[in-house]
């Protein structure tokens, strides 16, 4: 499912320098070093015997449970928006979106009192518009796609609040809890299974089956070499025939998908909004891709990268809290950790094209 | 071969961008198995003609033939599709993808149905292997990333690129600039390898002693006008250098630029 080499067959055998000419295969490390997302799983095993050391119940069933959850929640988001940043643009109106997701769906079962999944339902359209939205204005204006989102994600977070307080009259939703299928939607979006004696949430299976498609997309489909070149060098790839404009909509369009899966999370969770919430998480999806590897450029990133970038910050999350210190300093891990990733991803790239 | 039209020809073609006149009565022909050089320098108009060519601009003036039937261009998807394939100086190829995925991009062969849909990778490679192979190109990894290999290499892998999907029109933009001498040998070959598979080579140059080397055709742009047009047994290096450079002026340079002479330089 989450396959990682490019090659289909093993090497005969690692480190043979100079035998075939050109049926030659790079050694296996080698190869290794040529992945994206090598210096952020370094970074993770590093992370992870460091909390395993410094916090005590850090390595209890229940607590890495926990950490799993919290990198899920990221990841589902952290995925598209690597494929997004593969293919040279960015989303700053992710977090938001994510709320403004959850609102447009309790708003409508609400105000209808209908069942849920109406609500689940127009708030997908909805949310997808406004993914379409950001890659038509981007496509068609042509200006940077950092000036477009940051727009929307001004309007979308003055929307969540202005809207939310004309319906309700407060910041806050009406609970949906009592409605129908809301135990139906809550089984899809946010429940808990027990395996083994370990609580998984359905979010989990999200992420790792967002991951897989976005690896198989990426990997083995023809959108997927479009990405990769949309992102590394757009002109090229309009002038052999690749549709740069269905290219940048379409990952737009799957940021929005999954910006609806968070949303309707978020919603199940609890079965209130506070619409002020998701403003800076935008930042951190992007985070957990640049971590994982992915240029802020374009054309070079890997989504299970992202993967291991959100579980990078699920750990560090959760895990200053089992070390017992003040959680305020979760951002400032995060900062450290965003610098020292890239700083060694771009060392590990340079050696790997140094030396084919 | 001189009784029926060539393969590709322009007549009389001009452009206007706004109210510079670009380019003004150029005709050309190419035909297959030959080269066709442009020859110019720059603000010569070479790049307007390119762009004419692979679609990227329609003419404004003039008459643009394929197979001696007249067309107007659309898009560059659309002169590929009949065709006609640009191999850019700087934008040919995506420099952090394999080799592979370059050679393929926006040709993608696939397998399987429905959800399977997927690329056929092992033919991917082994075709992108076997198309090099027969170009002459020898690479050690078609994994490595384009943007690996010398300016000379990647110039080639476009060629074949071009050749390898049927392409009958093969435009260069300058293939030999910024290269060395040994790298443009290179390039230069490929060039002929394209020709002798039976393509018409459209080949702008600003360098006419690469020009000469291949070329079967010269077609001399100045200043967004045709200089001159001549076949390869009319004409000699040196004035087919002298010509571009525009003879008088060059000689007049070099007389200014002589060392040991103060009075001359006044």
């Amino acid at each position: 499912m989450t396959e990682t080499t490019t090659a289909p067959t093993p090497p005969p055998a690692a480190g043979r320098p100079e035998g075939d000419d050109r049926l030659i295969r790079r050694s296996l490390p080698r190869r290794l070093l040529g992945r994206p997302e090598l210096g952020a799983v370094i970074g993770a095993a590093a992370l992870f015997v460091f909390f395993a050391i410094v916090a005590d119940s850090f390595l209890k069933l229940g607590s890495l449970s926990t950490v799993v959850y919290a990198s899920s929640t990221i990841g589902i988001m952290a995925v598209p928006v690597a494929l997004l940043m593969i293919g040279g643009e960015f989303d700053l109106s992710t977090g938001v979106l994510v709320t403004f997701s959850a609102l447009v769906s309790s708003q409508v079962s609400y105000q209808l009192t209908a069942n849920v999944w109406v609500g689940v339902g127009v708030s997908l359209l909805v949310t997808l518009a406004v993914g379409l939205f950001n890659g038509f204005m981007l496509v068609r204006t042509k200006l940077p796609s950092f000036i477009i989102t940051l727009g929307t994600f001004l309007m979308l977070t003055g929307i969540n609040l202005g809207l939310t307080k004309v319906i309700s009259g407060t910041v806050t939703t009406r609970s949906i809890g009592d409605m129908d299928g809301f135990g139906a939607a809550r089984s899809v979006f946010a429940a808990r299974y027990e395996v083994g004696g370990v609580s998984v949430n359905v979010t989990v299976l999200w992420w790792l089956g967002l991951l897989a498609l976005a690896t198989w997309i990426l990997l083995r489909t023809r959108a997927g070499n479009w990405i990769f070149a949309v992102g590394g060098a757009p002109e090229a790839a309009r002038a052999v025939g690749v549709p740069v404009n269905r290219t940048k909509i379409g990952l737009y369009l799957g940021v929005a998908l999954a910006a609806w899966i968070s949303g309707q999370h978020l919603l199940f969770s609890y079965d209130v909004i506070q619409s002020s919430e998701g403003i800076g998480n935008e930042l951190i999806y992007i985070a957990a891709a640049v971590i994982g590897g992915c240029l802020l450029t374009g054309g070079y990133g890997s989504a299970i990268g992202a993967a291991v970038g959100a579980f990078i910050f699920g750990m560090t999350n959760k895990g200053i809290v089992f070390a017992q210190w003040d959680p305020n300093w979760f951002k400032f891990f995060l900062g450290a950790m965003l610098l020292l990733a890239t700083l060694l991803n771009a060392w590990i790239r340079k050696r790997a094209e140094a030396t084919p | 071969m001189n009784d029926r039209a060539p393969l590709l020809e322009l007549e009389r073609v001009s452009k206007l961008y706004g109210n510079i006149r670009a380019l003004t009565d150029v005709s050309l022909a190419a035909d297959s198995g030959e080269v066709t050089c442009v020859l110019g320098d720059n603000g010569a108009g070479k790049s307007t003609l390119i762009k004419i060519i692979s679609g990227l601009h329609r003419h404004d003036g003039g008459t643009y033939r394929l197979d001696g039937t007249e067309l107007r261009l659309g898009s560059p998807r659309e002169a590929l599709d009949r065709g006609i394939a640009t191999v850019y100086q700087d934008l040919a190829v995506v420099p952090l993808m394999p080799v592979w995925r370059n050679f393929f991009l926006g040709s993608e062969p696939v397998k399987g149905r429905g959800p399977l849909r997927r690329l056929d990778v092992a033919t991917m490679r082994a075709t992108t292997r076997s198309a090099l192979a027969r170009m002459g190109i020898e690479l050690r990894d078609v994994d490595q990333p384009i943007g690996t290999l010398s300016g000379g290499e990647r110039q080639c892998v476009a060629i074949a690129r071009a050749v390898h999907f049927g392409a009958r029109v093969l435009v260069l933009d300058e293939p030999t600039a910024a290269l060395g001498v040994k790298q443009a040998g290179v390039v230069l070959r490929y060039v002929a390898a394209a020709r002798d598979a039976g393509l018409a080579v459209v080949l702008i140059t600003h360098n006419p002693h690469h020009a000469h080397l291949v070329g079967d055709r010269f077609v001399l742009l100045k200043r967004g006008t045709m200089a001159g047009s001549h076949r390869a047994d009319e004409i000699t290096l040196d004035e087919l250098t002298r010509q571009m450079a525009g003879g008088a002026e060059l000689a007049e340079l070099g007389h200014e630029l002589r060392r040991g002479d103060p009075t001359d330089a006044a």
